[in-house]
């Protein structure tokens, strides 16, 4: 499998940028179900309606991984607006592209980004912005 | 950066001498052994030696020895071949719920086209069918028994000796696949009762492409492949010599090792199983212990942690492994062996399985100790899911 990572997953895999936690978040976002194999839980601190920092923790496969730091990296400074408009495609593109089958773990990141934006969102009275769900059991595993 | 080879129970490099066996049989030996000159001859020569090697592996006849394809050909044979001869209308197969997929695939096949109905008999903790859950799935319609001599994933080895016992007891014929413990342990088909067994030669320091079916004699089975006179013309199409050559010789190598290779493997993964248990906080060892567990084989469960991630933190420090997580195969499910014994997802989806062999060193497996709990604390370091376990407050 190892072989079908471009360069910038294994990089990203290897030497995840922005894991961690923070301490009173102004948002938390979780997505996965630890039943498929993988879990993503993106924490958001908010300075004037800007990502002034964010940090990821995930258990999954390298590309699960590596989709949470590149996620992370490309929404870091953007003002929340433009952090929403964020898409799966431009993470897996971002990473020089993801195996077919590991398309998901893209998926899984923008919608913990989502669901980190919209607790804060609800947080500061703003609207809650619908999330396209992503339907994890049914189209990657079967449990 | 040290080279550590940690999957021997996917395939083993092949032993240079059994190589050297084989190659004439690839150039100036390339006769068929079909055809009547000395060249052919030869050919024919050099399998029925081939046959000799392996049935005197076994404890068989030379006539009970068939060579196939690999290990899933020979599986395919023995589900396909009772379940069309016997001519029972809604025949019934009694497997288990860990066989290898070569197994569990035919008999889905055998469901869907050929109306059979099939047992899946479940397993304990460890990985094991019991003999009772046995008993009591035969029907008067039962026609194969097929369980595995032991599992490829956990090394769990079943009580052969027993399932052979009930199934000649009751008429009915008993298949095993032995891909993996025929490159294991010392198998004698007749105390065991055994009526069909599957072996494939990569497994053993032999070449891939060849396996090796053993039929008790009598037992009636259909024939495979449809074509020449080749096998008795049970498994038609020109003979891959070479392959055939390979078989031979390694089994017969392997066995003569055996007395020295099992003790000291059984020693390199007793420290392997015991510095990891010892070394990984909340590890977990997958499948039996002792005697009931394949000498070379490994296998653990490290909650918070995706079995593929390990396998490429490990494989950048030179270690080659395995798992059973879903992430590192085309599936993303988790293995179907460690469900059925009982594991959470979660823990199925954090195990890994280092099998050892012939090139395992003392050395090798203190590298292995040195590195694995470094690579686990890394990836746990990242994990929610540990957070979980280790009873945190998220977001704290």
């Amino acid at each position: 499998m190892a072989l079908d990572y471009s360069e910038k997953v294994m990089d990203h895999f290897s030497n995840p940028r922005n894991v961690g936690e923070i301490e009173n978040p102004d948002g938390v976002g979780e997505a996965g179900n630890p039943k498929c194999g993988d879990i993503m839980k993106i924490y958001l601190r908010v300075r004037d309606n800007v990502i002034e920092d964010v940090r990821f923790k995930t258990f999954g496969c390298a590309s699960a991984i590596a989709s949470s730091s590149m996620a992370t990296e490309m929404i870091k400074g953007k003002t929340v607006d433009e952090a929403w408009d964020l898409t799966n495609r431009a993470v897996a593109d971002a990473l020089d592209g993801l195996p077919p089958i590991k398309m998901h773990c893209s998926v899984l990141a923008e919608e913990a980004i989502h669901r980190a934006l919209n607790d804060y969102r609800s947080k500061h009275g703003l609207e809650v912005l619908p999330i396209e769900e992503f339907d994890h059991e049914h189209d990657h595993c079967s449990v | 950066m040290q080279s550590v080879y940690l999957d021997y129970a996917a395939t083993t490099p092949m032993d240079p001498e059994v190589l050297e066996e084989m190659m004439p049989y690839f150039t100036e030996m390339f006769g068929n052994p079909s055809s009547v000159y000395s060249l052919a001859s030869r050919s024919r020569k050099a399998i029925d030696r081939a046959r000799e090697q392996v049935a005197s592996a076994l404890n068989a006849d030379v006539s009970e020895i068939f060579f196939t394809s690999s290990g899933t050909e020979a599986d395919n044979w023995a589900l396909k071949g009772i379940v069309e001869r016997s001519g029972v209308p809604g025949a019934h197969v009694i497997t288990t719920r860990i066989e290898h997929h070569a197994v569990l695939h035919t008999a889905e096949y055998l469901q869907k086209f050929e109306d059979a109905s099939v047992t899946y008999l479940p397993v304990d903790a460890e990985g094991r069918v019991s003999l009772e859950d046995l008993k009591a799935a035969f029907t008067d319609k039962t026609v194969l028994v097929s369980v595995m001599f032991a599992n490829n994933e956990v090394g769990t080895i079943q009580p052969i000796g027993e399932i052979g016992k009930l199934c000649r007891e009751r008429g009915v014929p008993f298949h095993t696949d032995a891909v993996q413990a025929a490159a294991q342990l010392d198998i004698d088909v007749k105390a065991l009762n055994i009526d069909m067994m599957s072996m494939s030669a990569h497994k053993m320091y032999g070449p891939k492409g060849t396996g090796a079916f053993f039929v008790r004699r009598g037992l009636k089975l259909e024939n495979l492949v449809h074509g020449g006179g080749q096998e008795k013309g049970r498994r038609a199409s020109t003979e891959n010599i070479a392959g055939i050559v390979g078989m031979g010789a390694a089994i017969e190598r392997m066995k003569a090792r055996l007395p020295q290779e099992r003790p000291r493997l059984t020693a390199l993964r007793d420290r392997l199983i015991e510095g990891v248990l010892k070394t990984v906080p909340h590890a977990k060892l997958n499948g039996a212990r002792g005697e009931e567990r394949l000498p070379n084989n490994t296998n653990f469960s490290f909650i918070g942690v995706e079995g593929e991630t390990l396998l490429l933190d490990l494989d950048s420090k030179g270690i080659s492994a395995s798992t059973g997580s879903a992430c590192s195969s085309g599936s993303l499910d988790p293995s179907h062996v460690l469900m059925a014994m009982g594991l959470s997802h979660e823990q199925a989806h954090g195990s890994l399985r280092m099998t050892l062999g012939r090139g395992t060193s003392d050395e090798q497996v203190d590298y292995v100790l040195a590195t694995l709990p470094e690579v686990v604390a890394k990836r746990r370091a990242m994990s929610p899911l540990w957070d979980e376990r280790l009873g945190s407050v998220p977001g704290r």
